[in-house]
């Protein structure tokens, strides 16, 4: 069966129906492309066809481009894939202007065949940009649909004509939140956005009329017509000149330069609205390809794209076990996780026991569920049905005899060992056997808080992140004794969720927090040095990470801090490397600046709790030094810090795979994302620089920065992550 | 090498750059050919007694396009065997004309030039030529392009500057060129502008706001905060590059930078051999010319290491120079190079400047390198230093010793 059909019905119009075989979405592959080119040419040729329809067969259009075809064409060309990219861009570009221009006279405009696109529902990436070169296009009026051009959040941009075609249709500003941000939208807001054409009940038959009546003016696009001007104006245009000096500013400031795609989309539509069409869309093919080669982008689709779906679709859940899915999840502990885990849990139609020790504060936990949906229906996201079917699955009660239906047990009581140990041996008396038992805890051992079940085969870690419902990371915790259907519990109600899983070994901090704390503690550790914090959060920012150390410090409370160092310190003794960080943090905490909860911590905030800059008293006790570091130093100690982490959690085996280590970055706490993760970072620089250069670190900051040996031994081998740890050779 | 001197200045007042201003209804060339035609009057410059004539000019499109240089020699009474040429440094295109002349001379290119500039900016908008600095994303967004009044704050709070300290400046600078015009200091120099048939259409600076005191200007709004701040936000771009400032200190505004005007000057250079051929008597010698590339973002720091340059270049000292101009682009740029080189502004533009008078791109350089001589004279002073912040991040000076 072939991915494109062509039927022509008694009007003399063909319809070209998509539907990729065995797949539940259309994605467009190398050949299908092939296919495609050869039934427009069908198309212009016949001269039984007077137009044509595209559409598809399932219920969506298509989800994008297969990114199998990147490689195919990097892998095209022998020695040289930057000639194969940018010749199989422009052979694509030939083919959609193929489209666009029906057979027209090149210098009348006249005798082209009408060609439109019948969107049934979702049409994404490419699954856009072919509709964007017909002459116009029909949605069926279906609000689950989503219509954009999301490629800018896997590191690329629309390097099919739709980067070209957008601008020249909306103007800079009007296409720029779909280029620059990616944003997808229903058919209603496609249309009023400019973007489709129609939105119908009845788009097929609207495309039919529509193709038979339309004239030989009705397909020409404005671009290929005399006079044209992009909306907004051209950049040396009068009023085009302070959109692009303007924009150039704003995309910078919004990315903090760390992106190269951003820049390349921009340069693509500066230089090609400069030009006419068909030298643009040439433009764009050098951009596109210029950013397809760029390391950044090919470590953020294998990443954001690749590993995490692999990991979504359960790439490293136990094959032996059946379905886990949960029915009943128990919650215990009401505070803000417990309640955060309750309305996750509940959206996902998973019946919930929300039980505390007192009614009160079930209560409390439940009322935030009905506050975030309340939120919901104000911004029209969410429907009153909606809510109260998802309030009616969460039941809040002081009774734990409520827990006996569960079949899954996710613990979030206070981080203390002796408070979980005794909530987990009496709801264990109440659960069934077979009952899975997770904690939450973000920093005591999996395994210790094991002892505490009669069944630790059945005992397992999910941490998750705050705001539950906002993040999109779970790091599941194996203890010593976890069992193989516990693990595939976690994972599976992890799928259910709709969230990202990692599964990682028991160990101190297990992953997450164990590349976390060393970033937060380095930032700490600048300001103890004199380093002014404006440049250690600018050098954060500016390599893509959402809050710098010093304002994370502060969001997560310096009360905090201080908690996990005493403990820490407690638990290791005389080898705790970190005198000079628990000086700060204690000196602080003396103060009473205890972060934003406080309003008060390395930043000052107003009444509001805005952030008001930097909190000059820390000057008294650490004056700033006269010496103004260099960004890039300041940089690689942040960066290297947690790869270096990562690579121990790699060496010692908490990490298992090493997508799991680049995506739980990436996800869990916004490690450079441009990067990939802490390990394609390496990659990227290289083993050997990357191994050079923390002996460097070392050798002037001290032995946080030691080269692991694994590190060691890649660089003499000049071995990358992604060769020695391939995925493909785990399986 | 030879040794090169001024034998004239000459300069227009200078009109308000807008289309309420005395000089509005002027072209740019009848500007320029004002100031060619009083220098080939003044000293009898007959046939090709001049090698070229070296023009800045900033916006060069429109009128201002084409070579405006070659325009204004065909234009002018100058003899057509004489060719010229338009120049850009930007707001140092005026006094990087006259450092070219003089480095021509110096290698033997010709004895004589006319060197200056001219820009109508009630005619020719600043920008409106475009610029892939301002606007290519491939430039602007890896080397953290900002307008200039963001680097002017930029420079104003890396030094600790405050908007009082600005404000005086600027009050200090009306005050000063009212008292030089009351007593007539710019006649040596300037040239009125007339019509087709001789009437005068304007003989003084007229942006000159006498009366302007502390509490006229704290009413006024800073003018890059919006832009810096808020939309499309300039400041964080800045920032990237100067992560060690926390936030930009937004101290200028139209009363502390300078004004937009129209005006033309231009200044006779040539070698000795020159002047005693027509017996022209030397003013000035050129001592030294300097121009330097520097940081693009903070922008307008130039005139510090340009000073530095031109000082070892020549051997001098910061206390040898008698008398200085410093172009007052923005407050904040005169109290940096007086910071640097603790310079009393009691010899810093002793007549005022451009936040008083304006600043025509193209000419400035010129002007005040002809208010320069003219005060010196006046102070029967011996050395000058010219100098002026350039966009892009650059910078240019001049230094000049009477004979």
């Amino acid at each position: 069966m072939a991915d494109f059909t062509i039927k022509i019905d008694t009007d003399q119009i063909a319809t070209i129906l998509w539907d990729c075989p065995e797949k539940p979405f259309n994605i467009l592959n190398f050949e299908a492309i092939k296919l495609l080119d050869s039934l427009v040419d069908e198309v212009l040729l016949n001269d039984n066809i007077s137009g044509a329809i595209i559409t598809s067969a399932k219920p969506d259009f298509a989800a994008g481009m297969d990114l199998k075809v990147l490689a195919d064409l990097k892998n095209s060309n022998g020695a040289n894939p930057t000639q194969g990219l940018f010749d199989g861009f422009m052979q694509m570009h030939t083919i959609m202007r193929k489209i666009e221009r029906a057979g027209m006279d090149p210098k009348t405009n006249k005798g082209g065949k009408p060609i439109v696109t019948v969107l049934p529902g979702t049409a994404l990436g490419i699954g856009l940009e072919i509709p964007l070169c017909t002459h116009r296009i029909f949605a069926a009026n279906n609000n689950k649909a989503k219509i954009g051009l999301p490629e800018i959040k896997v590191g690329i941009f629309p390097g099919a004509g739709g980067t070209t075609r957008l601008v020249r249709k909306l103007g800079i500003f009007g296409a720029s939140e779909f280029l620059l941000e990616g944003k997808t939208v229903d058919p209603i807001k496609a249309k009023s956005s400019g973007i489709i054409d129609e939105v119908s009940d009845t788009p097929m038959s609207d495309a039919k009329a529509w193709v038979l009546s339309a004239s030989d003016a009705d397909i020409v696009k404005p671009w290929d017509q005399k006079g044209y001007k992009l909306p907004g104006g051209a950049p040396y245009s009068p009023s085009g000149f302070m959109t692009f000096v303007g924009a150039s500013a704003m995309v910078t400031g919004k990315t903090m330069g760390a992106y190269p795609a951003p820049k390349a989309l921009m340069s693509a539509v500066y230089e090609g609205s400069l030009v006419a069409f068909d030298t643009a869309l040439k433009i764009e093919a050098r951009w596109f390809t210029n950013i397809v080669m760029n390391p950044s982008s090919s470590a953020m689709i294998r990443s954001l794209f690749i590993s995490k779906g692999a990991l979504e679709k359960g790439a490293v859940r136990p094959k032996e076990v059946p379905d886990q899915r949960a029915k009943t999840v128990g919650v215990l502990g009401a505070g803000m996780m417990g309640a955060g885990i309750a309305l996750v849990a509940a959206q996902a139609g998973i019946e919930v026991v929300l039980v505390d020790r007192s009614q009160d504060v079930a209560d409390k936990g439940k009322a935030y569920s009905e506050q975030y949906l309340n939120a919901g229906i104000k911004r029209g996201k969410v429907s009153d049905k909606i809510k109260d079917d998802i309030l009616n699955r969460i039941l809040a009660t002081d009774d734990y005899t409520r827990l006996s239906k569960a079949d899954l047990i996710i613990e979030a009581v206070f981080e203390d060992t002796k408070v979980k140990s005794d909530v987990t041996k009496a709801v264990l008396e109440i659960v069934r056997e077979d009952c899975i038992f997770a904690s939450n805890t973000s920093t005591l051992p999996i395994s210790e808080l094991a002892k505490a079940s009669k069944y630790p085969e059945n005992y397992i870690g999910i941490h998750f992140f705050s705001p539950v419902e906002k993040m999109l990371l779970v790091e599941i915790i194996k203890g010593e004794k976890t069992g193989n259907r516990a693990v595939a519990k976690a994972l599976d109600f992890v799928r259910q969720i709709k969230k990202t899983p990692i599964v990682v070994n028991d160990s101190r901090f297990f992953y997450a927090n164990r590349c976390i704390i060393p970033y937060l503690n380095e930032g700490l550790r600048m300001i103890t040095e004199g380093i002014p914090p404006s440049i250690i959060e600018s050098a954060a920012k500016q390599l893509g990470f959402p809050l710098g150390p010093i304002q994370l410090v502060d969001e997560t409370s310096i009360e905090l801090g201080a908690k996990i160092a005493r403990a820490t310190r407690a638990a290791m003794g005389k080898s705790y490397p970190n005198d000079q960080i628990d000086e700060i943090l204690f000196w602080m905490e003396d103060k009473g600046r205890l972060g934003r909860k406080a309003n008060a911590g390395f930043f000052n905030y107003n009444e509001n709790g805005k952030r008001e800059g930097f909190w000059t008293g820390l000057q008294e006790k650490y004056p700033l030094s006269k010496t103004t570091p260099n960004l890039t130093e300041v940089q690689h100690r942040l960066m290297f810090i947690q790869a270096l982490e990562a690579v121990r959690a790699l060496e010692e085996g908490v990490l298992m795979d090493i997508r799991e280590g680049d995506v739980g970055a990436v996800l869990g706490w916004g490690f450079a994302p441009w990067s990939g993760g802490p390990l394609s970072w390496l990659d990227i620089l290289g083993t050997p620089y990357a191994a050079e250069r923390s002996q460097e670190l070392c050798k002037t900051y001290g032995p946080r920065f030691d080269c692991p040996p694994l590190l060691a031994d890649m660089g003499k081998n000049n071995e990358a992550f992604y060769e020695r740890f391939s995925p493909e050779k785990l399986d | 090498m030879k040794e090169v001197f001024i034998y004239d200045s000459v300069r227009t007042p200078r009109g308000r750059g807008r289309k309420d201003g005395s000089l509005h209804e002027v072209t740019a060339l009848a500007l320029s050919t004002t100031v060619l035609n009083n220098i080939k009057k003044r000293n009898e410059l007959d046939g090709h007694s001049i090698e070229d004539v070296i023009w800045g000019n900033v916006t060069q499109i429109g009128e201002q396009g084409a070579c405006l240089a070659r325009t204004a020699v065909l234009a002018s009474e100058l003899d057509e065997n004489v060719p010229g040429i338009s120049i850009n440094r930007f707001c140092a295109s005026g006094l990087e004309a006259v450092n070219l002349a003089a480095n021509q001379i110096r290698g033997g290119a010709g004895n004589c030039y006319i060197a200056g500039g001219v820009e109508s900016m009630s005619r020719v908008p600043m920008s409106s030529d475009g610029g892939a600095v301002a606007v290519d994303p491939s430039f602007t967004m890896n080397n953290y392009f900002v307008p200039q009044g963001i680097s002017a704050d930029l420079i104003a709070t890396k030094h600790g500057f405050s908007r009082d300290q600005a404000d005086e400046l600027a009050v200090e600078s009306q005050k000063r060129a009212s008292i030089a015009w009351n007593e007539d200091r710019f006649s040596k120099s300037i040239v009125p502008v007339t019509d087709i048939n001789g009437l005068t259409i304007l003989e003084h600076d007229e942006y000159i706001r006498a009366d302007t005191d502390m509490q006229k200007l704290g009413a006024l709004k800073s003018a890059f905060q919006d832009m810096g701040e808020t939309m499309p936000g300039f400041d964080k771009v800045a920032l990237m590059k100067y992560p060690e400032i926390d936030k930009i200190n937004h101290i200028h505004h139209a009363g502390n930078s300078s004004g937009i005007v129209d005006g033309a000057a231009g200044i006779l250079i040539g070698d000795q051999d020159f002047g005693t051929a027509r017996g022209l008597k030397p003013r000035a010698k050129i001592r030294a010319t300097c121009k330097v590339g520097t940081e693009p973002t903070i922008m307008l720091t130039g005139p510090v290491p340009a000073t530095n340059k031109i000082l070892s270049d020549s051997g001098l000292k910061i206390s040898d120079i008698d008398l200085f101009e410093v172009n007052e682009a923005f407050a904040s740029i005169v109290l940096m190079f007086e910071q640097a080189f603790d310079v009393n502004h009691d010899k810093v533009n002793v007549n005022g400047g451009s936040i008083a008078m304006g600043h025509p791109l193209g000419a400035t350089g010129a002007m005040i390198l002809g208010t320069l001589l003219d005060e010196l004279e006046r102070q029967d002073k011996t050395i000058g230093l010219a100098t002026l912040c350039v966009a892009s991040g650059m910078g240019a000076a001049t230094i000049i010793e009477r004979v």
